[in-house]
């Protein structure tokens, strides 16, 4: 049995389709990432899985409960971290483990050292009399994980839990998820960070509510056509915009200082890229052929996506 | 890993898990001094202002008076007026313009004027007229006076007749007809016995759906709502958790009530307290249970305040017979009453502060108050939804 399952799920809101026949399975004992941009439809997939937005269209189950039927027995075995901050500010740290732990009915014997078992793993401690209000983004988000890990679920739904949050703290957050994975607990996590997509066993691919790829980081990199050539420059914004009317190529975009060519023949796309930026007087540090990364997947399946559809406008 | 640790849910409803709502809501209302200050002081405030300002009596009117006849008759009769603490005399004059200038200034609110023939007329067995001129702008007290003013006629008159029928035969005369009135449960007819039971209705109804008005908007708006519905909690349990506290704030609030009205402003409780207590309770249950409900569905703290203000203050103040009653209304308005739950509310409690009566006499007051406190009730668990769509 598969820790969650969807059919054709879908949410409309009144004209928007926030997520259209999304279909995806996650095993037991993996960790899933949904990647994808802002208003992709993670935040909505999220919500129906969690069962507290109800699917216009189609099913889900998570550990094999209905999400739309069994809401109470999918609320049991989860735990659900909102990308806003859920948690009561005027209330310390410990009231609101407290809290979380008589709702998920925690007993109280070893509960005590449940609670300081997860505040000494995220560094805690320190903090659990202060009010939740007075917290730093980073830690409000580990508080929350706690909340949220305070009766050992089954399925952890995680929404962006690292949005917004400073790199230590991240890797502080990655750490804790690891070892819940080796724990058994299977995890969802949707990001928008592509570096964090390439840490899950498993990833799905998604824009404008639809899951445009899923499978295994490497396996969803094949999915790429061509090669990329990077071209490191300090001038990058306008070598892409020179290469973008000058050179034929599956896609162009700019990654920091680098520029990055998309192209079926990379030997000789480099050759007439640095021509071209030699004849404009412009100068490129290196141009080299390199592995993709998620983000040039991404942004080339993104390219075609908006060319495909742009051809369907026409016709 | 998996633990075969019970899943409390899948067992109904759960004690802890209130339990837990109720602390934290109590804990809410404890930090923040706003909250503090609506659901202890101003009720406090709200019965003191009521209890002073809206004193329905009148006493000590500002009376002038213009004695034409100047006759031991006349000063006689101006005496009785004197006499009684319905009147206080602040001028005497002698022509029309001063009483109307002291009229027209409010340093007079009634004017008695005696004719120059008061005592011929009054000797002579005829009819002798006194002319009162009552300040009408404050047309209530304007009623009151015009009927102390005949009452104390009245009695000149009778003090006049007992007199002569003594002169004429000797030994002691009564009036053959004498109306003696007495009012039962009020016997000096204070307006702060009757206002008091209804201040308390007042100030529960409001503060209780206030108090708990903002109480499920607010998790809304936070989004503190997302990540508790996605918890096990049931939609009883949230309800009976969140208006726990607030419940026993309220009860506080009644007890302060019933103390200020026995020992700040005197009125007596001729019944039984612990049925007033219960009787409280249950419209408080009601009354929390409308905030709530309002609270559910607007989902905003502002709009729910405010709606809750507007749905229970005027109605209350106006439709229950707590200012004016609901015997002299038209027909349509009495009808929107039955509406008005501080209605029946406010007949119990004037029944057991007043007239020392039980449920013998009020049971349908108590049944409707009773049912509509549960349906409320039953309302507020339904329009309570564990979904964001």
């Amino acid at each position: 049995m598969d820790a969650i399952r969807t059919e054709g799920l879908t949410r409309r809101f009144k004209d928007l389709t926030a997520v259209n026949r999304l279909t995806v399975n996650v095993k037991r004992g993996e960790i899933f990432g949904l990647v994808g941009p802002d208003g992709a439809g993670k935040t909505t997939t999220m919500r129906m899985l969690s069962a507290i937005l109800t699917p216009t269209d189609g099913s889900g189950w998570v550990m094999g409960y209905d999400i739309r039927t069994e809401c109470a027995a999918v609320k049991d075995r989860i735990a659900y971290m909102s990308q806003q901050f859920g948690l009561y500010t005027d209330l310390t740290v410990m009231e609101n483990i407290e809290f979380y732990a008589d709702l998920y009915g925690v007993a109280k014997k070893g509960r005590r050292e449940r609670i300081d078992e997860l505040l000494n793993f995220s560094y805690m401690h320190p903090f659990k009399r202060r009010l939740a209000g007075n917290l730093s983004g980073g830690m409000k988000q580990k508080l929350q994980l706690m909340c949220a890990l305070i009766h050992t679920p089954e399925v952890m739904l995680l929404d962006e839990p690292t949005n917004g949050v400073d790199p230590v703290s991240r890797r502080d957050f990655w750490r804790i998820l690891y070892r819940l994975l080796s724990e058994g607990v299977t995890i969802f996590v949707s990001t928008a960070y592509l570096d964090e997509a390439e840490r899950c066993n498993r990833i799905g691919l998604m824009h404008e509510g639809e899951l445009i790829a899923q499978g295994t980081p490497s396996e969803v990199k094949k999915l790429m056509r061509g090669r990329i050539i990077a071209i490191t420059s300090p001038e990058a914004r306008r070598i892409a915009y020179l290469l973008k009317s000058e050179l034929e190529a599956v896609s162009i975009c700019i990654f920091g200082d680098s520029v990055h060519v998309v192209t079926d023949s990379p030997e000789k796309t480099s050759v007439s890229a640095g021509k071209i930026i030699s004849e404009s007087g412009l100068s490129a540090d290196s141009i080299r052929s390199i592995d993709a990364t998620l983000e040039d997947v991404f942004v080339s399946m993104l390219g075609e996506k908006r060319a495909s559809a742009g051809a369907e406008d026409e016709n | 890993m998996r633990d075969s640790r019970e899943k409390a849910s899948t067992s109904g409803l759960s004690a802890r898990r209130v339990f837990a709502i109720a602390r934290k809501e109590f804990t809410h209302v404890l930090r923040d001094w706003r909250s503090l200050t609506l659901a202890l002081a101003i009720p406090v405030m709200l019965i003191l202002l009521f209890g002073y300002a809206l004193n329905l009596d009148v006493k000590n009117v500002p009376t002038i008076v213009y004695d034409a006849s100047g006759t031991p008759e006349s000063r006689d009769f101006v005496r009785l007026f004197g006499g009684s603490t319905y009147f206080t005399f602040v001028d005497r004059c002698d022509n029309h313009r001063d009483i109307a200038r002291a009229i027209d200034r409010g340093r007079a609110m009634v004017a008695i004027v005696i004719p120059t023939d008061f005592a011929e007329c009054v000797n002579a067995g005829r009819k002798a007229e006194i002319q009162v001129i009552v300040d009408g702008s404050d047309a209530n007290t304007g009623r009151l006076v015009t009927g102390y003013v005949s009452a104390v006629g009245l009695i000149y008159y009778r003090n006049l007749v007992v007199k002569r029928a003594e002169q004429a035969g000797g030994g002691a005369v009564s009036m053959p007809v004498s109306v003696e009135h007495r009012a039962w449960y009020n016997p000096e007819l204070r307006s702060t016995n009757n206002i008091i039971p209804g201040i308390i209705a007042i100030v529960m109804m409001v503060i209780a759906a206030i108090l708990t008005s903002t109480t499920v908007a607010k998790e809304w708006e936070l989004g503190t709502m997302e990540q508790l519905i996605s918890t096990p909690v049931r939609v009883q349990e949230l309800v009976v958790g969140k208006l726990t506290p607030f419940f026993v704030i309220g009860f506080l609030d009644v007890t302060v009530a019933v103390a200020m009205g026995q020992w700040i402003f005197g009125v007596p409780l001729r019944g039984n307290a612990a049925l007033l207590f219960l009787m409280a309770a249950v419209f408080l249950i009601g009354a929390l249970s409308t905030g709530f409900m309002i609270s559910a569905m607007l989902k905003t703290q502002v709009l729910a305040t405010q709606i809750a203000l507007l749905s229970t203050y005027l109605p209350t103040l106006l439709l229950s017979g707590f200012v004016f009653a609901i015997e002299n209304m038209p027909q349509a308005i009495r009808a929107i009453t039955y509406f008005v739950p501080a209605r029946y509310f406010i007949a119990i409690m004037r029944g057991i502060y007043m007239k020392g009566i039980g449920l013998d006499v009020m049971w349908f007051n108590a049944l409707l108050l009773s049912l509509w406190a549960l349906f409320m009730f039953a309302l507020a668990n339904r329009k309570l939804r564990l979904k964001l769509d």
